[in-house]
């Protein structure tokens, strides 16, 4: 398996969406060669900071627009 | 060629901390009418559908009126939704339709999202270096929000609403496609790019021996 290859499996194996004998012609190829190991965990890395990052609080005004809209809204919805 | 797949269930997939056990009860209530019941759920995720609306748009007022008209949409709605599905999936694909109409007003040049696009040739990336362990601690949390936000925001927008849909709102795969109108394939092909380009971006701020 060439590190081009790896590129290609990429998404699919962080997915772990990939059959045994591709996922473990993979990890042998992850195990012999360090700059794909470093891409595979360094991609890995980036998913999670993304994922685990918590939102901003939303601006002061954007909030209070929100909120006016929101009240202006559904009371007449209601209404 | 017929191999076997594996439970695709991808392993940063943590049981959301979205989703608390009265939500069925908040969402039945507003049904009813209850509008405090709603003005609860609208507190709940009033982040994250801000966040989204803004990396979508990459533009504060227009983020300000997909989120509000997302709610809006959402509550008038309300009917409609389906409990077979999270109210925070149903959210997310209204709050994403109301952005992805603003950001085709502000630039009707952008390359259409649905459309067939060339995601390039997937090569080994450049800038290889080890990042340490939990890279993101090196910094604050709302500088961490600043590098996550310019970074996302520098992707073009078919891609980044993929990650956006995918990676960060963990949509499956199959949603995220159905959201956006694309195909599988698309979907994942445009997620692997969008996955390495924000690596690739990130590594600046967080190769290990950068000091922050
Ligand atoms: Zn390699």
């Amino acid at each position: 398996m060439k590190c081009k290859q790896i590129v290609k499996e990429l998404a699919d194996y962080l997915d772990e969406a990939l059959d045994p004998t591709l996922r473990e012609s993979i990890e042998l190829h992850l195990e012999k060669c360090k700059d794909c190991r470093l891409v595979v965990d360094t991609t890995k890395q980036t998913i999670q900071i993304y994922c685990n990052s918590e939102p901003a609080p939303l601006p002061q005004t954007t909030r209070q627009r929100l909120h006016e809209a929101l009240a202006k809204h559904l009371r007449r919805a209601r209404a | 060629m017929n191999s076997p797949k594996l439970n695709p269930a991808p392993p940063h997939q943590l049981p959301s901390q979205v989703v608390k056990d009265d939500e069925p009860i908040l969402v039945a209530a507003a049904r009813a009418g209850d509008i405090s019941a709603f003005e609860t759920l609208v507190g709940r995720y009033e982040r994250k559908i801000f966040r989204l609306t803004q990396n979508i748009t990459q533009n504060r007022e227009d983020a300000e009126d997909a989120m509000q008209e997302a709610f809006l949409k959402a509550y008038e709605h309300l009917s409609n939704f389906q409990g077979n599905s999270r109210f925070y999936t149903w959210l997310v694909r209204i709050a994403v339709n109301q952005a992805l109409m603003k950001l085709r007003k502000r630039r009707p040049g952008v390359v259409s999202l649905d459309e067939e696009i060339d995601t390039g040739e997937d090569t080994m990336p450049r800038d290889v270096e080890d990042w340490g362990p939990s890279p993101e601690q090196r910094y604050e949390q709302s500088e961490l929000g600043s590098i996550l936000s310019k970074v996302i925001g520098e992707l073009d927008p078919p891609f980044r609403v993929v990650f956006q849909l995918r990676d960060i709102e963990e949509l499956s795969t199959e949603e995220t496609a159905e959201a956006l109108g694309l195909s599988v394939p698309a979907v994942k092909s445009r997620l692997l790019r969008a996955r390495l380009k924000l690596r690739q971006g990130l590594n600046q701020y967080f190769r290990r021996g950068k000091e922050s």
